[in-house]
């Protein structure tokens, strides 16, 4: 019989922590390439000046190893734990929130989270993490830190539309949340389309499709087509970086599909700004 | 060019901007968010007098990051404004004559900054490392078990900020569009 391989929860602790000060200071350099492109295609001069100034910030940021954002968001953190893994020590979920803890502590990070919603007390060091678990073949676990900020976040949707509503009802849909979001997700945004599933898996989808750093076209040429359209029809709103107009209204529209029910048509929007972090490790 | 004000701000120098006019702001700003607002319109309800005297000031909507050891502040930057529609009108009423945010505001926040002669500034949002290089010296002033969210007294320096709302009403959120919509038309006509 093959031995599990052991990875104690001191080790997943002091990769999510590293994990929390390198997502909120260092921007993913798929972003860094994004914004470098649409500054070079924007065609408003004041647009231009916004654009500079974020591609500024955030070489300021990686060198000082400062925010990018004051709004160092909630952490939502990916584990694909390989099947041949055993932790040892506390549990995932212990592990995963003690390494948000020291992170957001050591790394003077903002404590955004209240521990109930209606009752609003903030915990004082950011956890609880949103924590998503896979298991995947192999003996290897790949922690993933996303810190949301709830500017963008809050201008997410999500509708049950019908088989009859089609493709031309997810694209109305995906549009209409750009327009009611106007300025306040802080534009240029990015835009998680999850399509598919359930109620609730949709909304997961439009999360993963977010922070997909993946350069290059999506694998299935009709996703493909469909996220060029979308961005191109999200850029010719105007809306601009900051809402101030401009072409840079969107940086990248990416998909992610799923089966779903003859009766049904999830489509979930995750609305990210430019600040859409980012940082994996391998175990 | 940028025009310089230092805060707090008199009346001729709020009554003299327009939407899209860019300004650099030095003197003294607070921050107050979500959850200071919802205290300070409870004590305004309440015939309370404010933790801090507020009139006549500039109001930053923003959370920073803790000031990490050596620095003068953490990264900074403006939070949506919309939030904050509800309170704004009774704390511009109160004297408040300045806000600094980011996104569109609501048509009763509109004609309040038009009947109160205030001023709707916009920072650019997601700068934060930028910005913090503007804030010479962060205070806690009040409500300092709100932590990030208590009000901070800040000595900034440069601050870059566009009008977004002025004091005749005008809008840059639906100006600036225009004016980009317009300039596309024109390109696309000389083609």
């Amino acid at each position: 019989m093959e031995l599990p391989r052991i990875i104690s929860s001191e080790q997943i602790t002091d990769s999510i922590a590293r994990l929390c000060i390198e997502s909120c200071t260092v921007l993913p350099s798929p972003v860094a390439t994004l914004l470098r492109d649409a500054d070079a295609i924007e065609p408003f001069e004041p647009a231009r000046d916004v654009l500079s100034l974020i591609r500024k910030n955030a070489a300021i940021a990686a060198e000082g190893r400062v925010p990018i954002c004051q709004d160092t968001g909630m952490a939502v953190v990916f584990a694909e734990v390989g099947q041949d893994v055993r932790i040892t020590g506390d549990t995932l979920e212990n592990a995963v929130n003690a390494g948000v803890a020291r992170g957001y502590t050591d790394g003077y990070l903002r404590k955004s989270i209240v521990r109930d919603p209606l009752r609003r007390e903030n915990t004082g060091d950011n956890t609880p993490a949103v924590l998503h678990v896979r298991l995947v073949p192999g003996d290897r676990l790949t922690l993933t830190v996303s810190p949301k900020g709830f500017g963008s976040e809050n201008m997410s949707r999500l509708a049950m539309l019908t088989p009859a509503d089609g493709l031309a009802g997810v694209k109305h849909f995906v549009l209409e949340t750009v327009r009611l979001a106007g300025a306040n997700p802080c534009p240029p945004i990015m835009l998680g389309v999850g399509i598919g599933g359930t109620f609730e898996h949709v909304a997961l989808l439009a999360k993963e499709a977010l922070v997909d750093m993946r350069e290059g076209a999506h694998p299935d040429p009709f996703y493909d087509a469909l996220e060029r359209e979308l961005l191109a029809d999200i850029n010719a709103l105007g809306i601009g970086p900051q809402g101030f107009g401009g072409l840079t209204t969107a940086l990248s529209v990416r998909i992610k599909a799923a089966p779903t029910h003859i009766a049904g048509l999830p489509v979930a929007v995750n609305v990210g700004c430019h600040v859409t972090r980012h940082a994996s490790e391998t175990i | 060019m940028p025009i310089s004000l230092v805060s707090p701000l008199t009346q001729n120098a709020l009554a003299a901007l327009r939407a899209g006019d860019s300004v650099l702001l030095s003197g003294v700003v607070y921050t107050a968010r979500d959850a200071a607002h919802a205290r300070l319109c409870q004590a305004l309800a309440a015939g309370q007098s404010l933790p801090v005297d507020l009139r006549g000031q500039t109001v930053f909507y923003a959370g920073p990051t803790p000031t990490p050891p050596g620095k003068a502040s953490g990264a900074i930057g403006p939070t949506t404004s919309v939030r904050m529609d509800p309170y704004t009108p009774p704390l511009l009423d109160y004297g408040v004559c300045a806000i600094i945010g980011k996104g569109e505001r609501g048509q009763a926040v509109k004609d309040s900054f038009v009947a109160n002669s205030a001023v709707y500034f916009a920072a650019v949002a997601g700068c934060a490392a930028y910005m913090a290089s503007c804030i010479r010296n962060v205070e806690v002033v009040a409500y300092d078990d709100l932590g990030t969210e208590s009000i901070k007294r800040l000595t900034v320096e440069n601050l870059p900020l566009t009008v977004a709302i002025d004091v005749v009403g005008g809008d840059f959120y639906t100006q600036g569009r225009a004016l980009y919509l317009q300039s596309q038309k024109q390109r696309s006509f000389s083609e």
